[in-house]
């Protein structure tokens, strides 16, 4: 699905991404976890196409495309969505509406005919039932005056709708109550198929027993410095980064 | 669901002035200058009484005693208007009899402005009126109104058919004296339109006028008048278009509203003269005087989308002088490249109850300057008079400049008066949010200006918002720096 090969990127001269390797097949789930600053938020932004940053190294295959010769519109219509980290706010734009506009998009560079404003209605009722996000969300303006637990999970509502082959949920977790965070992880299983993968980035492996992932990578300046299974969670968990980082830095 | 955003994705390959065509048809015009001969050309050409023709002579002697303004926003080279052609009608003026006698030509030119008639009459629902340069050319759904006691026509005819009504309320709203182009349109308009509405009728469906100008150096001054009398109801659309042209034109319009007691009339305006090129060359310049009043329990609203013209000098005001008449005004004005924009209304309360809203949505891109200018009058027996003003202003750059002059005049003490004001800057986070889930630059800013105008654009009637949001976009592609 992704293969990221030595990506090394940097922002305002500032070198933050600093030889990143990493794989991800279809049907896979990776947590990425690392302590604040490591530059997951970087990773997701960079994957995504966030024009700020300067990729000075390294490549990015996503399916068979070079990722980083893509538009950012056009990764998106490659199937790439990305769960922000802070919802962005649209006043006076209808979430339907930009949902609307935004798959149509997506049909369109893939050669298909627009969706029905019927077809599309009941798309909105099916996906909305399944992060149960209530019916009068979906019509408000993007995320204007949502409380913070509500973008999070407006978020996932559009990830539903847009169906993407990887999906990147940057702290889709921090600010959900208990009940929310069971109902987006719920959400996420069940769009989960053998066809997509999901990249979720977390500080906390609470989520990772809702979200069960193949793999745990931890993220430390820059680089990803160590990999392993769901258990690694667990001892990041009780023992913190510290000896990771000892770890690192000693080599 | 609303009918905004995704409805303008098609439309929106045109980056260049979509209407700048030039419709070939001889013309009958007058020569270059002003002076009393050509004022006494104008109204022999239009068959006028002779109280109109000296209405003019008195109009002509005030305006060469005043000076142009100066104290608005904005920076032009002044027109010398010795060089511009005061009248020009398309050649073949004879009324049509029929729809098939108009001009081949002539339903071209409406077509590309998108207001095909054939289309039009077959739709129901809107009456057009269409003035290209300075005549009135062809009315439909005429005799349907006609059935109602409306008179909708240009305003030539309603000189000739209503003598009595057009006597009794032209220049009760705008004196000609008023001001410079008030009183240079009051000598030497040429064409317009009339609608009058008699008591108690609600006018089923919505009056409109195209206004074009086609003819090289000519300047285009049309005189407006809607009368809706006690109790009735009225929905005017007005939409501008002119070709694209190197040199400068003039349009100076004067539009006048009279709203008897219980009347209400709606006015919206989508203005998209020709703005110039990218470099600020040509482009019209809209010096416009439009004001209405109200009396008792009388409700005005003007809605503006002003996306066109190289200067625009524009402010829609209402003379609240019943008790409890309202005056509404919603205002998006979109200036790009080197447009320049001064616009904004005047709201006079002179009767008790009497309550204003003042919506204004300034978006200014490129090199542009885009100013707000308003007035909010309370006068000493306006009991209880209210006022709400909101005025945003968008900036898509960092070379735009935005500017707000809310001017407030209160002599009465029971006012309550609330004044909002705010200035953003068009979000990149925004953008690469929409970006991110595979919606393009262009379509991005349209959704994002679209929702950002959305109070105004809901005021507007369907057909026209979805109009005023594609020109919204084309307008502003490209833009954001
Ligand atoms: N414009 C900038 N100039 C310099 N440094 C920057 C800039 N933007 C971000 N950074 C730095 O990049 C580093 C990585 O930030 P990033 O947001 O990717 O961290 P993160 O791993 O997501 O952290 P958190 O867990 O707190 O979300 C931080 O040290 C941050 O200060
Ligand atoms: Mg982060």
């Amino acid at each position: 699905m992704i293969t990221i090969n030595n990506l090394h990127a940097s922002i305002d001269g500032k070198e933050i991404l600093k030889g990143l390797n990493l794989e991800v097949k279809a049907g896979e789930v990776h947590a990425i976890m690392g302590p604040n600053g490591a530059g997951k938020s970087t990773l997701a932004s960079v994957l995504a196409g966030r024009e700020e940053y300067e990729i000075t190294d390294g490549s990015v295959d996503f399916d068979g495309k070079d990722l980083l010769e893509l538009s950012t519109e056009d990764r998106a219509r490659e199937g790439l969505f990305l769960a922000f980290q802070y919802p962005v706010e649209i006043p006076g734009v209808s979430n339907v509406n930009f949902l609307r506009t935004a798959l149509n998009e997506i049909r369109e560079y893939k050669g298909e005919e627009s969706i029905s404003a019927k077809d599309f209605m009941a798309m909105v009722r099916e996906k909305s039932a399944i992060v149960e996000l209530d019916a009068k969300l979906a019509s408000r303006s993007v995320n204007e005056g949502f409380s913070g637990g509500e973008k999070k999970r407006n978020e996932i509502f559009q990830m539903a709708m847009l169906e993407p082959k990887l999906a990147i949920l940057d702290e889709t977790d921090s600010g959900l109550d208990i009940d929310a965070l069971r109902i987006v992880a719920n959400g996420v299983n069940t769009l989960k198929s053998k066809d997509n993968a999901t990249i979720v980035i977390t500080h906390y492996q609470r989520l990772l027993d809702y979200i069960v992932p193949d793999f745990v990578h931890v993220l430390y300046n820059g680089r990803i410095v160590k990999s392993g299974t769901k258990e690694l969670a667990l001892e990041l968990e009780e023992k913190g980064y510290d000896w990771i980082k000892a770890e690192v830095d000693a080599h | 669901m609303g009918y905004t955003e995704n409805e303008l994705a098609k439309d929106l390959e045109n980056q260049e002035y979509k209407f700048g065509f030039v419709t070939n048809i001889a013309s009958d015009k007058a020569p270059k200058g002003l002076n009393e001969d050509i004022i006494r050309f104008i109204s022999s050409k239009k068959n006028e009484p002779e109280w109109l023709l000296e209405h003019r002579l008195k109009a002509f002697s005030i305006w060469k005693e005043m000076t142009e303004p100066e104290w608005a926003h904005v920076h032009y080279e002044k027109p010398n208007f010795q060089d511009i052609t005061y009248y020009s009608a398309p050649k073949q003026t004879k009324k049509y009899e029929s729809w098939d006698d108009v001009d081949p030509e002539l339903k071209e030119t409406m077509a590309k402005l998108g207001i095909s008639m054939e289309e039009q009459q077959r739709l129901t629902g809107v009456a057009v009126d269409f003035v290209m340069d300075s005549v009135s050319v062809a009315t439909s759904f005429k005799s349907k109104l006609k059935e109602l006691g409306i008179i909708f026509c240009s305003f030539s005819e309603a000189v000739q058919e209503y003598p009595d009504l057009v006597k009794k309320h032209m220049g009760t709203v705008v004196p000609v004296t008023d001001n410079f182009y008030a009183a240079l349109n009051s000598a030497v308009f040429t064409d317009g339109s009339f609608c009058y509405i008699p008591k108690g009728v609600r006018c089923p469906m919505e009056l409109s006028t195209y206004f074009r100008i086609n003819e090289g150096g000519t300047g285009q001054f049309e005189r407006t008048l809607v009368v809706a009398d006690e109790g009735s109801y009225v929905s005017y659309l007005e939409g501008c278009t002119a070709p694209q042209r190197d040199e400068n034109q003039l349009h100076a319009a004067v539009v006048e509203l009279i709203a008897l007691d219980n009347a209400e009339i709606k006015y919206s305006t989508v203005q998209n003269w020709y703005p110039g090129d990218k470099e600020g060359k040509g482009g019209v310049f809209n010096f416009v005087t439009k004001r209405g009043i109200c009396e008792k329990n009388a409700k005005i609203s003007w809605t503006q989308v002003e996306t066109g013209s190289a200067v625009t000098w524009k402010y829609p005001s209402c003379i609240l002088k019943g008790d409890h008449s309202i005056g509404e005004f919603y205002s998006v004005a979109v200036t790009n490249n080197f447009q320049q924009a001064d616009t904004g209304t005047k709201m006079i309360h002179l009767g008790k109850h009497t309550k204003s809203t003042i919506i204004s949505k300034g978006i200014s891109a490129g090199k542009s300057q885009n100013s707000y200018r308003g007035l909010v009058q309370i006068h000493k027996n306006a009991e209880h008079a209210r006022n709400f003003s909101q005025c945003d202003s968008l900036l898509m750059t960092d070379e735009c400049g935005a500017h707000t002059f809310p001017y407030i005049e209160c002599k009465n003490s029971t006012a309550k008066i609330e004044h909002e004001a705010t200035t953003s800057k068009i979000g990149e986070d925004q953008i690469f949010y929409c970006l991110q889930r595979g919606i393009s630059e262009e379509k991005a800013i349209s959704l994002i200006v679209n929702g950002y105008c959305k109070e105004v654009l809901n005021q507007l009637p369907m057909e026209f918002a979805v109009e005023a949001q594609k020109l919204l976009a084309i307008s502003l592609e490209g833009s954001v720096g």
